[in-house]
């Protein structure tokens, strides 16, 4: 009995194993869309000029010999330059391309909380409540209006 | 302010590192060193200080450049010496197809590799295969931008290039 438990669970793990393989087998569908066709300008994805066709060869290559993406990724790099993955790595400069847009968007929150902070407190100190009533004219133009006013017979 | 002074820098950035390159004629050839197709080690114009140099950007998977890559091998045979040499820059290639296609056409000039295109944006080029003739000094005196055939080398380039030696 114990000895078909066994045999059962190697069973099991062998038919597990190559799908596990298969699963962290790079795949050119996927590298397609994180590298650039560096003569298109575009997606390898998107690019059918023949030096796209000739970098998808490349990578068809690598993926038959059993190199993993990141490998491959590395690999493309060492042929055309950094400017051939789609997305900056992130590390030294290109890393400003990660953080420039969160600093942004903080810098940008907090200078509207301040600045509602700062309204809040504007209106506080014009006494606060509902809206101030509408002030009337003063001075000589109260007088002015009183002598119009009393020029007309209502 | 300082997002808004932050923005225009980095819009001023973006403009002037992507602004306008390349060489006109009269102008100093760029020289930065480029690793050689083969054989290993770097390489650069300015090695070639005193020669005519007759560069030519090309890429294995250019038609064009398979078209006049047997003339110039040709102009290379003929003229090629201490004083003028056909200097190949395989660019936006990768290495081993620009290996093969040397192989293939019998190409005997000294070739460079220029992987992510730098020369290439330095030199102003639109394409593969275009050519610039430098001279002994270091500046561009002829540029084409297309392929170059037999009769183009002989009637443009040969016309420049000193008696007697190449």
């Amino acid at each position: 009995m114990r000895a078909r438990a066994a045999l059962l669970a190697v069973a099991v793990l062998a038919a597990l194993a190559p799908s596990a393989s298969a699963a962290q087998r790079a795949s050119l569908t996927e590298i397609e869309k994180q590298v650039m066709c560096p003569v298109c300008g575009t997606l390898l994805q998107l690019a059918e000029s023949p030096q796209a066709q000739r970098e998808r060869a490349f990578i068809r290559r690598l993926i038959v010999a059993g190199k993993g993406e990141g490998q491959i990724k590395d690999a493309l790099v060492a042929e055309y330059g950094n400017e051939v993955l789609a997305l900056p790595q992130g590390s030294g400069f290109s890393l400003s391309a990660y953080l420039v847009p969160i600093v942004a968007f903080l810098v940008a929150a907090v200078a509207l909380a301040l600045g509602v902070m700062r309204w809040r407190r504007a209106g506080g100190d014009s006494g606060g409540g509902g809206p101030a009533a509408p002030a009337g004219p003063k001075g000589s133009d109260a007088e002015r209006l009183d002598a119009d006013l009393a020029r007309y017979d209502l | 302010m300082l997002a808004v002074l932050a923005v225009v820098g980095l819009l001023v950035f973006g403009l002037i590192s992507k602004g306008s390159s390349g060489v006109a004629l009269g102008d100093p050839a760029p020289a930065t060193p480029l690793p050689r197709l083969q054989g290993g080690g770097d390489e650069s114009l300015a090695q070639y200080k005193g020669q005519w140099v007759l560069v030519n950007f090309w890429a294995s998977w250019c038609i064009p450049c398979k078209q006049e890559a047997p003339a110039l091998e040709s102009f290379q045979r003929q003229h090629g010496g201490p004083r003028f040499t056909v200097l190949g820059i395989d660019s936006r290639d990768l290495s081993g197809d620009g290996r093969e296609f040397v192989r293939r056409y019998g190409l005997s000039y000294p070739q460079l590799r220029d992987g992510d295109g730098g020369a290439a944006h330095d030199f102003g080029t639109t394409g593969v295969p275009e050519n610039f003739l430098i001279d002994p000094a270091g500046k561009v005196r002829w540029l084409l931008r297309g392929p170059v055939d037999d009769e183009y080398l002989r009637n443009e380039v040969a016309p420049f290039l000193p008696k007697g030696n190449s």
